[in-house]
């Protein structure tokens, strides 16, 4: 970084500048002893002191070094990195939406209500389910929520069970809810086929499996084609089937996790319905479920009560597993994803899940010759590819990564899924042109040349960044997530 | 190529043993397996005296890429562990076979040892995982 470019907004701090000023207060300072003595400061917070225009040129620098898909693309595998139209900012904005408060009365927020109604009738015809709940806050609280559901629903029939099965190339949050749900994880390896090994998931199959958790098209961008056979088996030993909804964009009006089998299916609205990926912010991950399983969803649900047309909470809900958030989830992000739903219409998803898969299938087929795809042949909205051929002149799928950010692209996902040595998923999505897929494939084999030609290129990349190669090693074992002033790590 | 020496026993989940003088085994990742993972940044190792099973995972380690479990090569109880390296986890990749050892394990039973893989054998291993590696 240039000396022209403070690392921090401390460093563009001087003492006693200010972004506004407060008038003298009215009153006089707080009576003696109004503040305990053990919760007063002993010394001052320690805060940037700047003007407003230094406050605005530190954040708007900051996000001029942001990469988003509204600068390029972003072909992240997995993570379904559309572009979100900017209607859905438009209609989450609107005053009725954005001055709603979670205590105003039923009578006063019936346009919320019919927004959630009405978002819970588009996705229960989506995904073949019966009853959906808003209020997990993301696709991982959604599955916990899936999972607390599973168990509960054991419980209830008097049947308590203990394991979870998950396929080896699943997604880290699924044995992460497991574990964090108190069930143990027992994993099933993927055939030579990419998909689950049929035999190996009939031997770990007994009377303490609660329910499997897949993804479909699963994680190596493959359809699970045995996915009745699997859903039969599981059934048979009284298991439940938990559809994660990460890859849900490549079957939009294709194929529904209802008519595989699946009992429970969590929605990432950031990845198929275009909200914000959050990154730590307000997200929503809905999670629809079948009659049978839907007495345990979080209370309270939306309601519709036709005799009088009116909508309301249904909180008389006493098998309910209880409360996943505060009030009704991100209301918000889900007026994004209703925005999506309602502007691009059932016709329209078709075409995003045949786009997706197109786009994937064009880029994979030009790739391929530089970049073997682990499995071989037709793939869903999304391939891994692998790099190892590169090994030999000491050139990682993270070195190819690196340089083609210099090249003006988002890399794939590297390392992931942990089944395949070299692992480069790429997911370039539905939203993404001819024109800028050739660009991406271009740059791709640009860098498989260079491999061979000039392998320290990559080593060096990226170099047109404002930081350079990261030491991601230091960066993890001597982690310090929190400012201090001075400390030494900032000057190193 | 990775370094394989011949006087340890190994595992398929690429891990070494060293039996010592006093019955012990020294336990720790090849050279194959710390190149495959990369930059190791984190271990997890088990307690000292807990029982550990041949087979079963007694620990993990965690790379910048990926974690990975720590399989036991025998059934016994963990009496030494390499605090240094849990330290400073960049021992794992500098040394493996040397100051980057990880536990030392009383086996229950002796003979468990020698039903290991011999150096020659883990090299057939290794060398089918890196021939299946053309590409």
């Amino acid at each position: 970084m240039t000396a022209a470019s403070p690392q921090t907004i401390f460093d563009v701090s001087a003492p006693g500048r200010r972004s506004s000023t407060i008038p003298e207060a009215g009153v006089g300072p707080a009576p003696a002893g109004a503040i305990p003595e053990r919760l007063r400061r002993r010394t001052p917070p320690r805060l940037p002191e700047v003007s407003e225009l230094d406050l605005v040129r530190h954040y708007t620098r900051l996000s001029q070094r942001n990469w988003a898909i509204d600068v390029g693309p972003y072909p992240l595998g997995s993570c379904t990195m559309k572009y979100n139209p900017k209607v859905n900012e438009e209609t989450a904005a609107l005053p009725g939406f954005r001055n709603l408060h979670p205590w105003q009365p039923e009578s006063q927020v019936q346009g919320a209500l019919r927004l959630l109604w009405e978002t819970e009738r588009i996705l229960v015809e989506l995904t073949g389910m019966a009853k959906v709940t808003f209020q997990p806050a993301a696709g991982a609280q959604g599955e916990m929520t899936g999972l607390l559901m599973m168990r509960a629903f054991h419980a209830a029939a008097g049947d308590p069970r203990s394991v979870v099965l998950i396929p080896d190339s699943a997604h880290g949050t699924n044995p992460a809810s497991v574990a964090l749900a108190g069930f143990k994880v027992r994993q099933i390896p993927s055939d030579e086929r990419g998909l689950v090994d049929l035999a190996a998931l009939e031997a770990a199959l007994d009377g303490q499996v609660a329910g499997l958790m897949l993804t479909n098209p699963n994680t190596l961008g493959l359809f699970e084609r045995d996915i009745e056979k699997i859903a039969a088996a599981v059934h048979a030993v009284g298991g439940l089937l938990y559809f994660d909804g990460a890859n849900l964009n490549a079957i939009l009006g294709k194929v529904r996790p209802g008519d595989m089998g699946f009992d429970i299916v969590h929605i990432n609205t950031h990845k198929t319905f275009t909200t914000p990926h959050g990154g730590g912010g307000p997200g929503a991950g809905p999670v629809a479920v079948t009659e049978r399983l839907a007495r345990f969803l979080p209370a309270p649900v939306v309601g519709y009560d036709e005799g009088e047309g009116r909508w309301f909470w249904d909180t008389d809900r006493p098998d309910s597993i209880g409360r996943m958030h505060g009030f009704h989830g991100n209301f918000g992000v889900l007026v994004r994803a209703y925005t999506y739903l309602r502007s691009i219409g059932g016709e329209g998803l078709v075409k995003v899940a045949e786009r997706a898969v197109l786009n994937a299938n064009y880029l994979r087929k030009r790739i391929e010759d530089a970049y073997p795809m682990a499995h071989p042949g037709w793939c869903m909205h999304e391939f891994v590819a692998t790099a190892r051929r590169y090994r030999a002149q000491g050139v990682r799928a993270m070195d190819i990564a690196k340089r083609l950010i210099d090249l003006g692209y988002h890399p794939p996902t590297v390392y992931f899924p942990l089944v395949v040595e070299e692992a480069m998923m790429a997911e370039p999505t539905e939203t993404e042109s001819r024109e800028s897929l050739d660009g991406l494939a271009d740059a791709l084999l640009q860098i498989a040349g260079e491999a061979s030609s000039d392998p320290d290129l990559l080593h060096r990349a990226p170099v047109t960044t404002p930081v350079g190669r990261l030491d991601e090693a230091r960066a993890a074992r001597r982690l310090h997530v929190r400012w201090e002033p001075g400390a030494p790590w900032l000057s190193e | 190529m990775s370094l394989i020496p011949p006087d340890l026993r190994y595992t398929r989940e690429h891990e070494w043993a060293s039996l010592g003088d006093d019955g012990k085994v020294k336990v720790g990742i090849t050279d194959f397996a710390q190149s495959r993972l990369g930059d190791v940044v984190f271990l997890d190792l088990p307690e000292l005296e807990s029982a550990v099973t041949a087979g079963e995972s007694m620990g993990e380690v965690e790379s910048t890429k990926s974690v990975s479990d720590i399989y036991a090569p025998l059934s016994g109880s963990v009496k030494g562990l390499n605090a240094e390296c849990r330290d400073n986890p960049a021992l794992v990749n500098q040394d493996p076979y040397g100051e980057g050892w990880l536990v030392v394990i009383e086996p229950g039973d002796a003979a468990e040892y020698e039903g290991l893989l011999t150096a020659e054998q883990y090299a057939a291993v290794v060398a089918e995982l890196e021939g299946a590696e053309g590409g």
